[in-house]
C-alpha cells in the first residue's frame, strides 16, 4: 500500500505500484484535469505538483509517492473557488483554445514563478517547455507576465 | 445547406448516403427554405422553460443556449451562442452553454438533421450557421414578445425588448423573459423567421468575447473525450500492425492475460489493402479494468505480423519516384491559353522544384472513444469533427440502425482535420460489441503518430515565363503527390488531383497562359485533410516561387505581388470559399503587414524580412516575418506580423486566437515536422521525434491583426496557416541568400550555411 496526499486529502493506493501517477489521478481518483498527451514526459499536459514542484505525472510511478503531497489543477484554486493568480491571468488573457494542455501549462507556470518571480522573456523561453498544439504561446507568454505582476502586487499589499 | 459540399469528407463513408442525408433535410421542409422551423422546434419540443431545441430561460433570468457544433478549440461553443444571444436580446454574462448531441431523425426520405447540419471542417462552422443561429435567437425573441402580447392583451407590434425583458410602452408593462418563457413555450412556432437585427445595433456580436468555457478549462473541470467516465466502463487499447496494411498472422495472449486487470484479448479486423478505411489497421485489442493495465497487457502481447504489399514502401522511394514521374508528361488537369508557346516566347524562364512533406495532425488529445453497444442501440461519446460520420461508422460496424445510435460530442483536444474521420469510433464499437461492455478506447501518442490520415507529401515544379520587365506572363505548376483521395470510395483515378490542386487559386486569373499538371504517386501511407489541406503546400510553393522570380529579375518581392494582384479586380472562384476572390483584399493585407514590420528598412547581413499572402476557403491572410540567422545557421524568429480579413469578425477575440494559432501551426510544421516511412513503417513515434514548436521559438513581438472588410463572415480556422511558412522561408532568404525549397527546414540552414 502506498500512502500519500492529493489536494490535501489522504490517499491509499493498493493497486500495481508501477502505475504512473497520472493514471492513478485520472482513473482511481477521478481527477481528470491532468491530461494524457504523450506518456513519455515530453508534452507536459500531465504536469502536477509533487511537494510543491512541477512534475510530469505520466512518467512518475505511484510507488515513488509514499508520504508525499500532490497538488493537481483541481486543488490549485484556494478553497476550490478562489482562482490562483496564474489561473486568473489565464482567464484574463483568455489563453485556451482546445484547452487540453492548459492545466499542465498552468501547473508548470506556478512552479516557474516561484523560482522566477520577475521573469524575463528569456527565462520563459528557457524554462517553459510544455507543448501547445493549438499555438496559444503568444497568450501564454502574456499570461505569465500578467500573473507575475499580480503576484508581485499581492505581496506588496 | 451546402456547407458540407466542399468541406473535407471522411474516407470510408457512403457518399450517396451522405447526399441523401443532406437532401433529407431539404425535403423535410427545413434548412434550404431559409428558415429552420424543424431545427428550432415545434410545440412538442418547447416546454417548461425551453423554447425549441436551443433556448432555455430559467426563472432567474439565466439563459442556457444550445451549441450544436463540435468544439475543437476554434471557439464555436462561444461564437455560435453569441449569435443566438444577440438576436434573443439577453445579457451575455447571463448566458451559459449546453452542448447538444448529434441530432438526426428518420424521415420518409432518409435521415434529416434535427438541429441543423452538424460537423466542422473547411472552416465552415461559423459561416454555415451564421443565419441559422441568428434566426434561432430572433424566433425566440418573437415568441417571448408574442407571449407578452397575449398576457397583456396588446398587439405584438407594440412590444419590443431590452436585454432579458419584453416591454410595452403603450400598456406601461414590462416582463422578464424568465417569467414569460412558460407561456412562450406553449405558442405555435412562427412559420417564417422574423427580420434580423441591423448589425449596427449589435451589443455582443462583433465585440471581443472571452471563451465561455475558460474557467472550466483552467480549473480542470472541462470534460474532454479522454475524461469520459461511465458506469461499469472498461478500458481498451489496440496494438496495430506496424507495417502499413499488415495483418495479424498469429498472437500469443498468455502473458497479456496474466497481467492483473486484463479481461480480454482479441483480434481487430482491418480493411483490405486499397479498400476504403473503416478502421485504419488490423490489430489486437486488450481490454482491462484500467488504461494502465490495458497498456501493460498490450506490452506483454506477442503478435506475429504478416507483411503486406506495402512492406517495401519508403519515403526515399516516394520522393525519387516523384522525380522520375516528372520527367514525363503528366495529366494536364487545367490548361488556359497556350502555356508551351507562351513559355517559348518568353524573354526569360524561371523554374524551381519544391518538396512538401507528409505530416501528422498530432492533436494533443490522442484519439479515444467511449462506446457501449447493446443489442439494439449504441451510445458513443467521442471527440469528433463529424458526429454524423461517427454515427455512420457505428452503424457500419454494428449493423444497428442509425436511429438508435446516440452520439455525444466531447470537447476535443484539437482537431486539425484528424477527427473528420471516425476510425477510432469504429474500433471502440468493435471492442464494445465483442465484449458486451461499455468501453473507453484509448490511443497512446505512439498509436496516434503511427496511425493517422497524414497530409500528403508532394513534389512541385513551378515554371514561369517572364516578359522583358520580368513580369510573369505564363505559369505552370506540376505536382507529383499521393492524393488524399487515396482509398476514397467513388473517386476516379483521373479525379485524384482535385484534392491537391485548386485551379482557381492565385495566380491563375492574372495570367493568360496557365497550366496545371498532376502525377499520382503510390505509397501506402493513409492520407487525409490536414488544416487548410492543399493550401498549405500550394501557398508555400507559389509564394516561394514569386520571391525567386523577384530576386532573379532584380524586382522587389512585395512590388511583384502587388503588380500581379493589381491586374484584375475580382475573379470567379469555383472551389470551396468562392464564388469570388478579390485580389485587392490580399493587397490591403500585404501592404499593411509590410508597413507594420518596416519592410523597406535596410537590415544588416543575417537579418531579413519575408512576406506572403494567400486566399484560403473564402478568407484572406498575410504574414510579414523578420528573422536573424547566425553565421552557423542558427535561426531566430524576431518578429511576426499576421493579418486576417475574414469579412466580418463575429468574435474578434476568437479570430485573433485562431490567427495566432494557425500562424504558429504553420511555422511549427515548417520548422521541424515530417512523417517518413521505412520498410512500410511510419518512423516517427512521439513528440521526441516529431518536435512541435515550443514557446521559445515564438517571438514576444507577435502581432495578430483582425481586419474587417464587409458584413459577411468567412471562416477563420485555416486562413492564418498557409502564408506563414513561405513568409518565414522568404525572410530566411532575405537574411542569408539561402533558399529553402524543401520542408521542413530542420537542419538545412546549418548545413547550407556551413558551406
Amino acid at each position: 500500500m502506498i500512502s500519500f496526499r492529493v489536494n490535501e486529502q489522504a490517499v491509499e493506493y493498493t493497486d500495481s505500484p508501477d502505475t504512473p501517477l497520472l493514471w492513478v489521478l485520472r482513473e482511481h481518483l477521478k481527477l481528470t484535469g491532468a491530461k494524457f498527451g504523450c506518456g513519455i514526459g515530453q508534452c507536459g499536459a500531465c504536469t502536477v505538483h509533487v511537494d510543491g514542484k512541477a512534475r510530469k505525472s505520466c512518467t512518475m510511478p505511484v510507488s515513488k509517492l509514499e508520504g508525499r503531497s500532490v497538488t493537481t489543477i483541481e486543488g490549485l484554486a484556494a478553497g476550490g473557488f478562489q482562482l490562483h493568480p496564474v489561473q486568473q491571468a489565464w482567464l484574463e488573457e483568455d489563453v485556451p483554445q482546445c484547452g487540453y494542455c492548459q492545466a499542465g501549462q498552468i501547473m508548470a507556470t506556478v512552479d516557474f514563478l516561484q523560482k522566477h518571480p520577475e521573469p524575463s522573456d528569456e527565462d520563459i523561453n528557457k524554462k517553459i517547455t510544455n507543448l501547445c498544439r493549438c499555438g496559444t504561446y503568444v497568450r501564454i507568454r502574456k499570461a505569465i507576465h500578467r500573473a507575475a505582476r499580480s503576484m508581485a502586487e499581492g505581496k506588496v499589499k | 445547406m451546402n456547407r458540407f459540399s466542399a468541406a473535407p469528407e471522411e474516407p470510408g463513408v457512403d457518399y450517396a448516403r451522405r447526399r441523401f442525408l443532406i437532401t433529407g433535410s431539404t425535403l423535410s421542409g427545413g434548412l434550404l427554405l431559409g428558415f429552420p422551423v424543424f431545427a428550432i422546434g415545434n410545440p412538442e419540443t418547447s416546454q417548461g422553460s425551453r423554447i425549441g431545441f436551443f433556448i432555455e430561460i430559467l426563472p432567474s433570468g439565466e439563459v442556457i443556449i444550445g451549441n450544436n457544433q463540435p468544439e475543437i478549440g476554434q471557439g464555436l461553443r462561444t461564437t455560435l451562442p453569441m449569435l443566438v444571444a444577440e438576436e434573443l436580446d439577453v445579457e451575455w454574462d447571463k448566458v451559459s452553454i449546453r452542448s447538444m448531441p448529434l441530432g438526426i431523425v428518420k424521415t420518409a426520405d432518409g435521415f434529416a438533421w434535427k438541429y441543423g447540419g452538424q460537423g466542422v471542417g473547411g472552416s465552415t462552422g461559423l459561416t454555415g450557421n451564421w443565419n441559422f443561429m441568428r434566426e434561432v435567437g430572433a424566433t425566440g425573441r418573437l415568441m417571448l414578445m408574442q407571449a407578452a402580447a397575449k398576457a397583456w392583451n396588446v398587439p405584438v407590434e407594440q412590444c419590443s425588448t431590452v436585454p432579458g425583458e419584453v416591454i410595452c410602452k403603450s400598456a406601461g408593462r414590462r416582463g422578464a423573459y424568465g417569467e414569460l418563457v412558460k407561456l412562450a413555450a406553449t405558442l405555435p412556432m412562427p412559420d417564417a423567421a422574423p427580420p434580423l437585427k441591423p448589425m449596427d445595433e449589435y451589443r455582443i456580436v462583433g465585440k471581443p468575447q472571452r471563451n465561455k468555457e475558460v474557467r472550466d478549462i483552467i480549473t480542470g473541470q472541462a470534460r474532454f473525450g479522454m475524461d469520459t467516465n461511465m458506469p461499469d466502463m472498461r478500458y481498451a487499447v489496440i496494438e496495430r500492425s506496424p507495417v502499413l496494411n499488415g495483418t495479424v498472422e498469429s498472437f500469443d495472449e498468455t502473458a497479456a492475460r496474466a497481467i492483473a486487470g486484463v479481461l480480454d484479448v482479441f483480434a481487430i479486423e482491418g480493411p483490405e489493402p486499397g479498400a476504403p478505411y473503416i478502421v485504419l489497421a488490423h490489430g489486437v485489442a486488450v481490454v482491462a479494468t484500467s488504461t494502465w493495465a490495458a497498456i501493460k497487457g498490450r506490452r506483454a502481447l506477442k503478435v506475429r505480423w504478416k507483411e503486406s504489399p506495402n512492406s517495401n514502401d519508403s519515403s526515399e522511394k516516394f520522393w525519387s519516384g516523384n522525380r522520375q514521374m516528372m520527367t514525363q508528361q503528366g495529366q494536364v488537369v487545367f490548361d488556359q491559353g497556350d502555356f508551351p508557346a507562351a513559355l517559348d516566347a518568353a524573354d526569360r524562364v524561371v523554374r524551381h522544384t519544391y518538396e512538401v512533406p507528409f505530416v501528422s495532425h498530432a492533436p494533443l488529445e490522442p484519439q479515444n472513444c467511449y462506446a457501449f453497444v447493446e443489442k439494439n442501440r449504441v451510445h458513443i461519446i467521442a471527440p469528433t469533427q463529424m458526429p454524423s460520420g461517427a454515427s455512420r461508422a457505428a452503424a457500419a460496424v454494428t449493423g444497428i440502425d442509425r436511429e438508435n445510435i446516440h452520439v455525444e460530442m466531447a470537447r476535443s483536444g484539437g482537431g486539425f482535420g484528424r477527427r473528420l474521420t471516425n476510425d477510432y469510433v469504429a474500433e471502440a464499437c468493435m471492442v464494445s460489441q465483442k465484449t458486451g461492455w461499455p468501453v473507453k478506447l484509448v490511443w497512446t501518442r505512439e498509436d496516434d503518430m503511427k496511425n493517422d490520415f497524414y497530409r500528403p507529401g508532394g513534389t512541385h515544379e513551378l515554371a514561369a515565363g517572364l516578359d522583358d520587365k520580368g513580369r510573369p506572363v505564363a505559369w505552370s505548376q506540376r505536382l507529383a503527390s499521393g492524393s488524399k483521395h487515396y482509398r476514397r470510395p467513388g473517386v476516379k483515378d483521373e479525379d485524384l488531383w482535385q484534392a491537391e490542386l485548386y485551379p482557381d487559386d492565385f495566380p491563375k486569373a492574372m495570367l493568360d497562359h496557365y497550366r496545371l499538371e498532376y502525377f499520382h504517386n503510390t505509397i501506402g501511407i493513409p492520407r487525409g485533410s490536414w488544416r487548410a489541406p492543399a493550401h498549405t503546400a500550394n501557398a508555400f510553393v507559389v509564394q516561394s516561387f514569386l520571391d525567386e522570380i523577384a530576386h532573379e529579375t532584380g524586382q522587389d518581392p512585395l512590388a511583384l505581388r502587388l503588380e500581379m494582384l493589381g491586374r484584375i479586380e475580382q475573379q470567379e472562384y469555383s472551389g470551396h470559399g468562392g464564388p469570388v476572390m478579390t485580389p485587392g483584399r490580399l493587397t490591403r493585407l500585404l501592404k499593411f503587414v509590410a508597413k507594420r514590420i518596416e519592410y523597406d528598412k535596410p537590415r544588416p547581413k543575417g537579418r531579413g524580412v519575408g512576406i506572403a499572402a494567400h486566399f484560403t476557403f473564402g478568407g484572406y491572410a498575410a504574414h510579414a516575418i523578420e528573422v536573424t540567422v547566425s553565421p552557423e545557421g542558427g535561426l531566430t524568429i524576431d518578429r511576426i506580423v499576421a493579418a486576417i480579413d475574414c469579412g466580418y469578425a463575429v468574435n474578434p477575440n476568437a479570430v485573433e486566437a485562431q490567427l495566432q494559432g494557425a500562424t504558429i501551426d504553420g511555422l511549427s510544421t515548417a520548422l521541424g515536422l515530417e512523417i517518413t516511412v521505412r520498410d512500410g513503417r511510419i518512423e516517427q513515434n512521439n513528440f521526441n521525434d516529431y518536435p512541435l514548436m515550443k514557446i521559445k521559438r515564438v517571438p514576444a513581438l507577435f502581432e495578430a491583426h483582425v481586419m474587417n472588410y464587409d458584413d459577411k463572415p468567412t471562416g477563420v480556422g485555416e486562413m492564418g496557416l498557409p502564408p506563414a511558412a513561405p513568409a518565414l522561408t522568404n525572410a530566411i532568404f532575405n537574411a542569408t541568400g539561402v533558399r529553402i525549397r524543401r520542408l521542413p527546414i530542420a537542419r538545412q540552414l546549418r548545413e547550407k550555411m556551413d558551406v
